[in-house]
């Protein structure tokens, strides 16, 4: 066994790996959340209610539906995503003309009530979701074991972040997007219909904490507490990024997990509270954050 | 009297008979739980209705004011009015960290900021040795008052409780009509043009933040040597999120608005403690109702019914 600062080989890269993964649900999650502050101007704070719906949803089609694995991935996300829909229509788009705080409380509001209903269903233990049969197994790296799963959750999760961000940078409905975040109103001049442009940035992003959601379904147990443990990081992850750019949102979340993760190994005691300390730092550095512009 | 208006001045009266009459009909200890809210949650009303600062982690003054006063009250045998003091200047110091910290970013990040700073200070309590951990500190003696009255009997203890939040509402209410509390609103409505008038205002939400931090810290010793203990459940987030209900619910930036809703989201809990879970489905519910159609709150309603600033 070889050694690295002093620390085992496979110790450090396994708490890489995990690091990685957790970057990955930030990087989707924090994602999400500053493209729907982008075009809504709310925090979305059901968003990790969100995203314990859809490991759910993902577990209930197989439990009821016998709908397994790679169907969940496509097909939760879409009912994740009309649930946004039904959320922006009928509460969400009463807030437009009141100030941010009201968006926080109402989101906040939904989230208890979505991870209340699971709590009663349900209750706090969780429950085992399955590995797909092409992702069981590890692979042998050489210098340490790599499950495959937690492979694909990095790759999948990495895919899905760079397409979204080409499809907002690159494509004209991206362009028609970051028109519509810069000035509403003009845009509507142009014969755009802003309206249901913002319920479907809504439903986009809270599908991404869907998807999320069914790649986390395996790895953490499905329980309705699994949002509300990640949210509250996902949002020292957006203060520090800023949640001016899209870019900022994947590189930040990826890049915290593997500081979380290299927390783990050098200092077990810290792991918990690294990211925190890292948002104190970059609020007294670069009080707008990493990649944010000054309000 | 005091900065009232004769109505305020007419309900602030009312109130009194309210807190002397009703431990005579009501259980004494709920009563001082909600007398414990009800000031924690006028204290988080001085930031979000008079500074319109919006901190979404109040738990972490109000439970690190009632992890110190346990301790104190318990390792070191403080009196309880000692154990108080220890938790409010502690609410007063963690505030005046967490708030320079804070006050560096406006508006949805000020809440994200204190939210997740009090996120950090639940995984150190989590940790630390002295709060317990999962157990909490227990069986914390409520002692003799300045080393005299012993307030083993609740309604003894009631007094005192009454006497605290009494002092506490004052308080607030004299900081938010003084010049200070105009400089406060004027913060509020158009922090620009207050900067432009020559005020600092940093300095200014600083300082509303650490008085309410300070109060916040008194609410929470308050409530560990009313129920002898003090619990990660304190500290955690719900607890944040319960502040921002009965402040929302009972009217933000009303006078005694934080007082019903603390009565109404306690008393709702009492009543619904058996049905576990639905407490949160509840909380959710009533959020949304709030947000949606019910913006000023009971009290704001209220007023705005009989046109008066209640």
């Amino acid at each position: 066994m070889f050694m690295i600062l002093g620390y085992p080989a496979p110790l450090l890269f396994g708490q890489l790996l995990l690091g990685l993964i957790n970057g990955a649900f930030y990087a989707l999650l924090s994602l999400g959340l500053a493209v729907i502050f982008g075009m809504l101007n709310i925090v979305n704070f059901a968003h990790g209610a969100l995203f314990m719906l859809g490991a759910f949803v993902a577990w209930g089609m197989l439990e009821y539906l016998g709908i397994g694995y790679w169907w969940a991935l496509v097909l939760a996300p879409l009912i994740v995503g009309a649930f946004g829909v039904l959320l922006e229509k009928t509460l969400i788009s009463r807030l437009y003309k009141l100030d941010h705080l009201y968006g926080l409380l109402l989101t906040f509001g939904l989230a208890l009530i979505i991870e209340g209903l699971a709590r009663n269903q349900y209750g706090s233990s969780g429950m085992p979701y399955r590995i797909p049969d092409l992702l069981q197994g590890a692979t042998n790296l050489g210098f340490m074991f790599l499950p495959n799963y937690r492979a694909w959750v990095v790759v999948a999760a990495a895919v899905m972040c760079l397409v979204t961000w080409l499809v907002i940078e690159k494509t004209s409905l991206g362009a028609t997007l970051r028109a519509a975040t810069e000035n509403a109103p003009l845009v509507q001049a142009f014969g755009v219909n802003v309206p249901r442009m913002i319920t479907l940035t809504y439903a986009g992003g809270v599908a991404l904490a869907g998807f999320a959601g069914v790649l986390a379904a395996p790895i953490y147990s499905v329980n309705p507490n699994m949002g509300e443990n990640f949210i509250i990081t996902v949002f020292a992850v957006v203060v520090i990024g800023g949640m001016g750019s899209i870019l900022g949102s994947i590189v930040t979340g990826f890049g915290l997990g593997i500081v979380e993760g290299l927390t783990k190994v050098f200092y077990p005691q810290g792991s918990a509270t690294v990211i925190f300390v890292v948002m104190v730092i970059v609020l007294l550095a670069r009080p707008a954050g990493l990649f944010g512009r000054a309000a | 009297m005091l900065g009232f208006s004769r109505p305020q001045t007419m309900a602030f009266l009312l109130m009194v008979v309210l807190v002397i009459v009703s431990p005579f009909v009501l259980y004494p200890v709920f009563l001082m739980k909600v007398l414990c809210f009800a000031l924690f949650a006028c204290a988080f009303n001085l930031l979000i209705g008079y500074v319109g600062l919006m901190s979404f982690g109040h738990a972490a003054y109000f439970g690190m004011g009632s992890y110190v006063a346990a301790y104190t009250a318990k390792v070191w045998g403080l009196t309880p009015e000692l154990a108080i003091v220890m938790g409010t200047l502690t609410g007063a110091a963690l505030g005046t960290v967490f708030g320079w910290l804070a006050i560096r970013r406006q508006g949805i990040y000020f809440a994200m900021i204190t939210l997740a700073l009090a996120q950090m200070n639940y995984f150190f309590c989590l940790q630390a040795p002295f709060t317990g951990g999962e157990d909490g500190i227990q069986q914390v003696p409520r002692g003799h008052l300045f080393g005299l009255i012993p307030l083993q009997n609740d309604m003894v203890l009631y007094v005192v409780v009454a006497v605290i939040f009494l002092a506490g509402f004052l308080l607030i209410h004299r900081i938010v009509h003084s010049p200070f509390g105009q400089v406060l609103k004027a913060i509020r409505e158009n922090e620009p043009r207050a900067i432009s008038l020559g005020y600092r205002t940093d300095d200014y939400k600083l300082v509303a933040f650490i008085l309410s931090t300070a109060l916040a810290g008194a609410a929470g010793a308050t409530k560990s040597i009313v129920f002898g203990i003090a619990t990660l459940t304190d500290v955690h987030f719900s607890m944040s999120g319960e502040v921002v209900l009965m402040t929302l619910l009972g009217g933000l930036g009303t006078i005694f608005g934080p007082v019903v809703g603390a009565l109404a989201v306690t008393g709702m809990e009492n009543y619904l403690a058996q049905f576990g879970a639905w407490v949160t489905v509840t909380q959710g519910v009533v959020f949304v109702v709030c947000v949606i159609a019910f913006r000023r709150g009971i009290i704001g309603e209220l007023g705005a019914k009989l046109k008066m600033a209640l």
